[in-house]
């Protein structure tokens, strides 16, 4: 399957799942699972990064519409792939192995730890961006650092499980022959 | 010239991120001022559409329950029937005047139409009500919103063709409805502070007022929103604020957000003519 294929199917199946499954999930009326993400962590390494950006404006722009408040969304993904390659950069094993595999995992990170730590930072950067534009202000401070981390907690959790249940095929792609 | 060009290309992608992020905060800002801003309209009647297929799924869970609510509201319906009450007199009795049978619409005030929920939302700080009726079922902006249970949810924000999206009261920036103390009439305004679903705030109650748990909340009629006397909520908790002269008040809402699945909309006939009134009335003063 064509990368191009691949992360259209992706995009249309995050969309469907966030809003018709996720959204209905409100723990202790204060933390909802956000899984959605999980779409811009996959995006290829070898990405123009100015498409990744738009990409993920797009991406979130088509979940606020569900959600009827544009912008909240849209602009928290935004950052997050903003600030992705620089963490690929930082916590990547040895120089090139983002030329031998095609996007982020468990494998072509090198390790579980590196990963987790990749995703655990790019989830508390999305969720704390998120709910400080709908705080609107830096005002209740003890609500909204319970309410990013619970969600933050709840998103990872299910990232993970998600990356247990559906382990993807990764090729090592070498170029000597 | 040269190096503007050349920061501009070495620059491109944090300009761009810069450019985005912009445009989301301006998109967060002016959303609720211009309602028929130019996406919305159209994102809204798709959105719409693919909420309609999830919903006739999702309605098959609720039967049971939309079922019971409707049994309630038949009851409280049959209630006030004419015929149920005995009237003192007993020469008395009901007459239907024809003459005015045939003018009645001359003084109907409020009318309700039905309408499905397609989508809803509670976990966010400024939360939206989709419906499925639209312009084209003669919905306007700026009707009243009520439930099953006869609970004040929402007003509507934003027509388009075949849907429309509602303000609910769960919308910490613009929900603000007039009402009253059932039982000693005072008014006030009920509020959303964000922070707990199917709590509310009741604010402007002054300290004379009597208010105890358990206290009626309705609306107090002077909005042309709501007919005067449609519940809001029951009083939950009452403190009162050391700065001001006023009561801080929650109320648990009547209206149940977290399972809506039909509304009522009220179509306010004299709206028109009231707010033309105020207007008039408002530009005389200045």
């Amino acid at each position: 399957m064509s990368t191009l294929v691949k992360n259209s199917i992706r995009f249309i199946l995050f969309i469907l799942i966030q809003v018709f499954v996720l959204d209905n999930i409100h723990l202790h009326k204060l933390a909802t699972p956000y899984l959605y993400l999980l779409f811009i962590i996959w995006l290829p390494f070898k990405m123009n990064r100015s498409w990744q950006l738009l990409i993920a404006f797009i991406f979130g722009f088509t979940l606020d519409a569900f959600r009827h408040s544009f912008g909240f969304h849209a602009a928290a993904c935004v950052l997050m792939a903003y600030i992705r390659p620089y963490f690929i950069n930082l916590l990547i094993p040895q120089q090139g192995i983002d030329s031998n595999y095609e996007e982020p995992s468990i494998k072509s990170m090198g390790g579980f730890t590196p990963y987790f730590i990749f995703i655990s930072a790019l989830t508390i950067i999305h969720h704390s961006w998120l709910f400080l534009l709908e705080a609107w202000q830096v005002g209740n401070s003890w609500y909204f650092l319970a309410k990013t981390f619970l969600s933050t907690a709840i998103s990872l959790l299910l990232i993970i499980i998600t990356e247990l249940l559906f382990t993807r095929k990764q090729k090592f792609k070498t170029n000597t022959i | 010239m040269r190096n503007i060009f050349l920061f501009i290309r070495r620059y491109s992608t944090f300009l761009l991120f810069i450019l985005l992020q912009l445009f989301s905060i301006y998109l967060i800002v002016t959303y609720n001022k211009y309602h028929q801003s130019v996406f919305s309209n159209t994102a809204n009647q798709y959105t719409g559409k693919i909420n309609t297929q999830y919903n006739k799924i999702e309605n098959y869970f609720n039967l049971k329950k939309t079922n019971d609510s409707l049994v309630k509201v038949n009851e409280r319906l049959y209630n006030t029937l004419k015929q149920d009450f005995q009237l003192p007199d007993t020469a008395s009795k009901i007459v239907v005047d024809s003459i005015r049978v045939d003018s009645l619409l001359k003084f109907r005030r409020y009318n309700y139409l039905q309408a499905t929920v397609v989508a809803n939302s509670v976990s966010n700080q400024n939360n939206y009500i989709a419906i499925g009726r639209g312009k084209n079922q003669q919905l306007k902006v700026g009707m009243g919103v009520i439930d099953a249970s006869n609970g004040v949810v929402g007003i509507v924000s934003e027509v388009s063709d075949d849907f429309s999206v509602l303000i609910s009261l769960l919308h910490k920036k613009d929900s603000r409805i007039s009402s009253k103390l059932f039982k000693g009439g005072e008014i006030g305004t009920v509020t959303w502070n964000g922070n707990q679903p199917n709590i509310l705030q009741l604010t402007g109650i002054p300290k004379s007022a009597k208010v105890a748990k358990g206290d009626s909340v309705v609306t107090s009629g002077y909005s042309t929103y709501f007919p005067k006397g449609i519940m809001v909520g029951i009083v939950t908790e009452v403190t009162s604020e050391k700065s001001t002269n006023n009561f801080a008040i929650n109320i648990k809402s009547t209206a149940d957000f977290y399972n809506l699945q039909y509304v009522y909309v009220i179509d306010n006939l004299q709206q028109a003519a009231i707010n033309d009134l105020l207007n008039k009335a408002e530009k005389k003063s200045q």
